[in-house]
């Protein structure tokens, strides 16, 4: 028995292509999004609650106050992030056709970033009192 | 172009005996989804804060109709589950709870926990907000 000079599969060496080192980005990042939210979750509902029976002019006081704006921004970018991970991985597991699959990431990418971006304009509109 | 190879596929949902932590799991992803959906929700909320008077009023109009308020409870309740059913996974990640038992008593109590917490919300925002 001879030992493999290479931990690399036959197929990788010859495409020339190796592991990219990166296998568990998403996985540590979906980790990594989710402790930060279960931490602001408790703040965000909170926030939520005070603004229960308030009219725009009330909710929009409260929206603009720093702390509560901050924590939102914070949230927003972890649940952007934390959703479009999953998103793709649900779509990696069920869509087969490579142009869909390709078309739906990309997509998926859109919709978050646009999601996140549209509502971390909102916060800091409110927060400049503009 | 690479021609596709038939690889053999480990088998799939309907091979196996449904059992808790596999609904579970299902659900888990399931709200999941939701909520990503349901984030369009809280942006137009915030966007409509941020507009002005005429369009929060529409966000309250809908959130106060009886479609609005299932929406809104369907959310509260996918958003709880998926926070505690996600506690779980912490718990397997760090090697813990694998146990029969255990596992099962950790899936009982996402479930449990996710539904009481929804429903100690609704109580908390009927009681400051009396009924929005």
């Amino acid at each position: 028995m001879s030992r493999p000079s290479s931990m690399r599969t036959p197929l990788g060496r010859v495409r020339n292509l190796g592991s990219s080192h990166s296998g568990t980005t998403d996985f540590w990042r979906q980790r990594l999004t989710a402790v930060a939210m279960t931490l602001l979750i408790v703040p965000v509902i909170v926030i939520v609650l005070m603004l229960i029976g308030r009219n725009q002019a009330g909710a929009a006081q409260i929206l603009g106050s720093l702390p509560i704006a901050i924590i939102l921004v914070l949230f927003i970018i972890a649940s952007a992030w934390h959703m479009k991970i999953g998103m793709q991985i649900v779509i990696e597991d069920y869509v087969h056709n490579e142009t869909v699959k390709l078309v739906s990431v990309m997509a998926n990418n859109f919709f978050c970033i646009a999601v996140a971006l549209a509502s971390i304009y909102a916060i800091l509109k409110l927060s400049s009192g503009v | 172009m690479t021609t596709r190879i038939e690889r053999p596929l480990s088998p799939h949902l309907q091979t196996y005996r449904v059992t808790l932590t596999m609904a579970l799991s299902i659900v888990h992803r399931a709200t999941g989804i939701a909520l990503y959906f349901g984030t369009l929700l809280l942006a137009w909320w915030l966007i409509a804060a941020a507009s002005g008077p005429g369009a929060y009023a529409n966000v309250q109009a809908f959130t106060g109709s009886i479609i609005g308020k299932l929406i809104v409870f369907g959310y509260t309740w996918a958003l709880l589950h998926h926070l505690v059913s996600g506690i779980r996974y912490f718990f397997w990640d760090l090697g813990y709870g694998f146990k029969a038992n255990e596992r099962e008593a950790l899936t009982w109590g996402a479930l449990i926990a996710g539904i009481s917490l929804t429903v100690l919300v609704w109580i908390i925002a009927y009681t400051v907000g009396g009924g929005r």
